[in-house]
């Protein structure tokens, strides 16, 4: 259990070390970093990679970027496994993020109760 | 003086990011925010019965509400200038973009302001999402279909 | 391009306003009101934006103990979309309005225009000047003000403020407008959006070479060549290019930019302040009080601007820059 939290640290900082190198080697913008991450999370569930890291790192392959596109891909999977092309499809629209449901509800609450304000320190 | 001759001048006097430093910070706090994540993880796996399988979605969603009351009080933009990527790329980070965006555009009222924007600077994230797990599945199907791997 | 007024109009006052964050500048104990709220009180950004505008004029108004109906033009401009603070600040001071955009070089080039209307008899007074607010500007040109992107050491800070100045006929005691030089706007291919000085450098070493060649004279020839808002970046690549052109070190002491020096050698603002508001605060505050008192007799102002928006960016366009200088001398 200790061991799963020392990976967590480790392998979270490094897909965030890997996102710097992109942002100021790649000299890619915060937007095209992000979707980058993303698209690898999607293309490493396809390979059947990720899982095996939430296995072992937790929260340090599920709080990433990367686990998006993780998530969304094993829905889509799932379900084309049960319904054949025709799951490709619907599976798109049955799986969900619970990064983007709560995103949109805590943005909501947050432009209620509070106010932008443009301090440097 | 000529634009190549500028150019080679602006080269030399613009400082290069420190690349290290900027790493390690980004190691550094990413993986505190993960840490964080894993004692979320363990919270809900002790107490209400998540497995480590299903315990992603509500440590993501407390994650992100974290991440509106940092953002909310203006923490998130300077934990994000020390941190760089190391801030950006946990869902923290994502969550930060739809609620800083939310905020903002709250003068522009709910439905104009909130509504229409909340995605703009997140919105390609999800775009790149949803499209990669499309194509992804999809090639995956192909392939189980021809027989090259299996699910 | 360089345009000389025999008449010599004169700046007759100037004012300032700015925001709780331009406490911390260097320059602030010659702002005429500082505001501990960014919005003023009001309930948006670009509310609070107007309400500075109107600060500034106003107090430049006071200082010279004349009417708003007594002002023949109101010349300005801000960075927002269509210029609305500025425009909805005319609504309300009742003034024959042109609003001008030249993005951070307004400015100058608002007391280019001024000068002309002076210079032709047309008016008696004109208010001229330029603002900017952080939190209405980031929010268009770049992100949320409360999104945590990493901004990198070139990055520049835009300042909430508004400066102001009333142009009219020659007086003795009042810093004089003797020429000035519309610059064209030039492209050295710079493209990055947070690294402003770079894109800008160049455009004020043309207008600057362009006005001492044609008015015939040599950087020593100035007390002060102060430019709008290049950062300390900018302006090291403005002193590299003279230092090309074979002017030497002591001379380059001449040439200063307020944007740099705006927030002192404050780390958290990276390469300095930027924003039209910019230079507007420290030319119609700071500059004129010197010149006034005799610390500066002969001045060039040199505003810069970026021609850019979010969607030329966006498009992958490079950033154009433009700028315009103006020749002061005090008696």
């Amino acid at each position: 259990m200790v061991m799963t939290f020392v990976f967590a640290f480790f392998i979270g900082g490094i897909i965030c070390a890997i996102g710097q190198l992109l942002m100021d080697v790649g000299k890619l913008t915060p937007a095209h970093t992000l979707s980058t991450l993303v698209v690898i999370g999607a293309i490493l569930d396809g390979m059947g990679l990720y899982e095996p890291i939430i296995h072992f790192a937790g929260a340090g392959a599920t709080v990433p970027i990367t686990s998006f596109g993780n998530s969304l891909t094993h829905g889509a999977i799932a379900e084309a496994e049960k319904h054949g092309l025709v799951g490709v499809l619907t599976g798109m629209f049955e799986v969900t993020s619970s990064g983007i449901s709560a995103a949109i509800i805590f943005g909501f609450i947050g432009a209620l109760i509070f106010k932008a304000k443009g301090n440097v320190d | 003086m000529e634009k190549e001759q500028y150019q080679k001048l602006e080269q030399y006097v613009t400082p290069k990011p420190p690349y290290l430093k900027n790493v390690a910070k980004a190691f550094v706090v990413g993986g505190l925010i993960c840490l964080i994540g894993q004692a979320v993880s363990l919270f809900y796996m002790v107490f209400f019965n998540f497995t480590e399988a299903t315990v992603g979605n509500p440590t993501v969603a407390t994650m992100v509400f974290f991440s509106m009351i940092l953002t909310g009080i203006g923490l998130y933009k300077r934990i994000g200038q020390f941190a760089g990527a190391g801030s950006a790329v946990p869902v923290t980070g994502f969550g930060n973009a739809v609620i800083s965006a939310a905020i903002e555009h709250r003068s522009e009222g709910f439905v104009l302001g909130v509504g229409s924007n909340l995605f703009k600077l997140a919105g390609s994230v999800v775009l790149f999402g949803v499209v990669s797990a499309f194509f992804v599945a999809l090639i995956k199907y192909i392939l189980v279909t021809l027989g090259v791997v299996s699910w | 391009m360089v345009i000389i007024f025999p008449s010599k109009p004169s700046v007759l006052a100037g004012g300032v306003a700015a925001g709780p964050l331009e406490k911390r500048s260097i320059f602030s104990s010659y702002f005429d009101v500082l505001y501990d709220d960014e919005r003023w009180q009001m309930k948006t950004n670009e509310q609070g934006h107007r309400q500075m505008v109107q600060e500034a004029c106003q107090s430049a108004i006071k200082k010279l103990g004349v009417q708003n109906a007594e002002v023949d033009y109101f010349l300005g401009g801000d960075l927002v979309n269509q210029m609305t603070p500025t425009n909805f600040a005319a609504r309300e001071l009742a003034m024959p309005f042109i609003g001008l955009f030249s993005a951070c070089a307004t400015s100058v080039s608002s007391v280019i225009v001024a000068s002309l209307l002076a210079e032709l008899g047309a008016a008696k007074l004109a208010l001229a000047g330029a603002s900017s607010q952080h939190n209405a500007v980031e929010r268009q040109f770049r992100y949320p003000v409360d999104y945590g992107a990493q901004k990198p050491q070139t990055a520049q800070w835009t300042v909430t403020a508004a400066g102001y100045a009333l142009i009219g006929q020659h007086r003795e005691d009042c810093p004089a407008i003797e020429a000035a030089t519309v610059g064209k706007v030039v492209d050295y291919g710079m493209d990055d959006p947070f690294h402003m000085g770079a894109a800008m450098a160049p455009a004020a070493f043309q207008t600057i070479q362009c006005h001492l060649e044609q008015r015939e004279q040599k950087i020593y020839h100035y007390d002060l060549i102060l430019t709008g808002d290049l950062g300390q970046l900018g302006l090291k690549l403005l002193k590299g290019m003279f230092v090309e052109n074979g002017v030497d070190n002591e001379e380059l002491t001449i040439l200063r930019d307020a944007g740099a020096e705006f927030y002192g050698q404050d780390e958290a603002f990276q390469s300095g302040a930027s924003g039209a508001g910019c230079s507007a605060a420290v030319f119609f505050s700071y500059v004129l009080q010197q010149m006034r008192v005799g610390t500066y007799k002969h001045v060039l102002l040199v505003a810069t601007g970026a021609l850019l928006s979010p969607l030329s960016f966006q498009q992958g366009e490079t950033i154009p820059c433009t700028a315009h200088a103006v020749e002061l001398t005090m008696k």
